[in-house]
């Protein structure tokens, strides 16, 4: 159930962001979503790609240094409230979220969230059990292609 | 020629001496500094027998060459006074340098020494135009640092009214400048910039207060900073140079002519080496300092090196002082880094770093004076196992490398953590500091 996100440490400095952007375009690969971590000196980027392999093995071509890390992307009714109910199921269970971030498709009533938790396993259990919908990979890129 | 912009006045007499006479009485006094340390200071006694050099050896000045090299290693490896020349009973203060590696080294002085010393102080001053009547905020910081007590008995011994308001507290610094009317301020150069920007901060125009003069030392500046120093706040401003080592401030100073500090040769003899070959350089040209004590009696010191890199100036001074002046100091002869007055080896920060898992031995340390004060960033690569998607992960990996910083060096510096492979790859000898303060 859970999906492969690959991350990259960045200076936080001009153009820094735009040079594995620019790896992944040249290789025609495509970004399916993405969120940046900045402080004040340094950025984590992480992006969710179909082709995550691929993608890892040219920016590791080009230079950066890529990690892998296992998140857990839920689907979430896209209206007030969606989101509320999935953490509040979290909370109960009290298991750590990291980070956070979400997206929508671009058909259909239904966001995407993603989540980084130090204990996923326990929290796709807790999120099964109350009926929420958790994508795995197959799912996830499907619905990309809808 | 300048006219002196004050009345010139000579505080002793041995600052005009005749030059045939000085080295008379220079050799008079080395031959009983080295007869003397020969056979109280074991350690001399050691490294003059392994030079195969006796006392008596030394017969003219030039015979100086034949004595071995004290270097602040030495003093480290006698920590704490393992090089005294009297009788503990005898010694009357101890001071160190500003050293932070674990231990300082400690230097010792008897009563006639911090007589020596308090008149070595006077003569720079008087040179700069302190009079009796003036009056003298003092904001160095007291303490194993010299500059504090030794400007502080200089001044004392000129007569003049000291304010000690130490280093610090800049609020209460202009105060008491502003309430107090002090003529001369005695401070570190960076610091004299960030009274004057701090009072034009708070509204207050640095020239209009009552400051005519500023002697200025404990660490390297320019011809650039002075010019700024003198702008901002309204004075003249003297250089004046020492080390603990040594003695503290008072080896050399400035006199009206703001040309070279004269070294007070009397008391002490300098030598200008090459660093690499241990060879005299020609005159005018850059080399490092070397400094034989010839009056200290509780810890002298036989041509110690200083790794201070300044040229030596043999011509007369308009001022008449007769004694050779020594340029600004332009560098170091080793790597140290005297960042906000406390000194700094980078093989500190790499000691430091190797010490935080996840970090890797390749760094950069990047020096800069963005304001008055000097900032250090040390720029270090994350090993690739060490990287996570996880911000605060990193950030507790910053904090880490800037914790263990502190711990080994004592100050606080700007800690960047870098991806893995983005800090070049010397083939040769690795270029680890940028300094961009543009010293020299």
């Amino acid at each position: 159930m859970k999906i492969n996100q690959i991350s990259m440490f960045l200076e936080n400095k001009p153009g820094r962001i735009s040079e594995p952007c620019k790896v992944l375009a040249k290789n025609n690969i495509n970004i399916l979503t993405l969120s940046l971590a900045d402080t004040q000196q340094f950025g984590i980027l992480r992006l969710i790609i179909k082709e995550w392999e691929k993608a890892k093995k040219v920016l590791e071509e080009a230079g950066f240094v890529v990690n892998v890390t296992e998140v857990v992307a839920t689907e979430v009714e896209d209206k007030p409230g969606g989101l509320a109910k999935i953490l509040e199921i979290i909370e109960q269970e009290g298991i750590n979220i990291e980070y956070m971030y979400a997206f929508t498709f671009r058909s259909g009533d239904k966001a995407v969230i993603v989540f980084r938790f130090d204990e996923p396993d326990k929290a796709i259990k807790a999120l099964l059990d109350k009926g929420v919908n958790v994508l795995n990979g197959v799912q996830l890129y499907e619905k990309s292609n809808q | 020629m300048r006219n002196p912009p004050f009345e010139n006045v000579i505080w002793d007499q041995n600052e005009t001496i005749d030059r045939e006479e000085l080295r008379s009485l220079q050799l008079f006094k080395l031959k009983k500094l080295v007869e003397r340390v020969y056979n109280t200071v074991p350690f001399y006694r050691e490294a003059f027998n392994k030079n195969k050099v006796s006392p008596e050896q030394i017969k003219s000045l030039e015979d100086i060459r034949r004595l071995p090299f004290t270097t602040k290693e030495d003093l480290r490896q006698n920590y704490p006074l393992g090089l005294l020349a009297v009788p503990k009973s005898e010694i009357v203060r101890i001071h160190g340098s500003s050293g932070t590696t674990g231990k300082p080294t400690l230097v010792a002085y008897t009563k006639n020494d911090i007589e020596t010393w308090a008149n070595l102080c006077a003569r720079f001053l008087v040179a700069g135009g302190l009079r009796k009547e003036h009056f003298v905020q003092i904001s160095f910081g007291y303490g194993l640092f010299t500059g504090g007590f030794g400007l502080h008995y200089g001044v004392e011994k000129v007569g003049a009214c000291i304010i000690p308001a130490a280093s610090g507290n800049t609020a209460r610094q202009i105060l008491l400048i502003q309430d107090l009317k002090p003529d001369v301020l005695i401070c570190t150069p960076s610091y004299a910039l960030n009274i004057a920007d701090f009072a034009m901060n708070s509204g207050i125009d640095p020239k209009e207060l009552s400051l005519k003069y500023g002697h200025f030392g404990g660490e390297m500046w320019t011809e650039d900073m002075r010019n700024q120093i003198q702008e901002k706040l309204g004075i003249m401003a003297f250089n004046n140079y020492g080390l603990s080592e040594v003695i503290g401030p008072g080896v050399s100073g400035e006199c009206y002519m703001q040309d070279g500090m004269h070294i007070q040769e009397d008391h002490f003899i300098v030598e200008c080496l090459n660093p690499d070959t241990l060879e005299p350089v020609s005159e005018g040209e850059l080399g490092e300092l070397v400094f034989t004590s010839l009056s200290k009696e509780a810890l002298p010191v036989i041509r110690y090196r200083t790794r201070d890199l300044a040229m030596l100036d043999y011509k007369p001074c308009p001022c008449g002082r007769t004694t050779v002046k020594m340029s600004r100091v332009k560098g170091r002869s080793d790597d140290m880094l005297i960042i906000r007055g406390v000194n700094i080896f980078p093989s500190q920060i790499e000691e430091a770093i190797l010490q935080v898992k996840g970090i890797s031995p390749h760094y950069l340390i990047e020096v800069s004076r963005p304001s008055a004060l000097d900032e250090m960033t040390v720029k270090v690569e994350v090993e690739p196992w060490a990287l996570s998607d996880k911000a605060r992960e990193m950030q507790e990996l910053k904090d880490k490398v800037t914790k263990k910083i502190f711990d080994i060096t004592g100050i606080h510096v700007n800690v960047e953590l870098l991806p893995p492979n983005s800090i070049e790859r010397s083939t040769g000898k690795a270029c680890r500091v940028v300094d961009h303060r543009k010293l020299g």
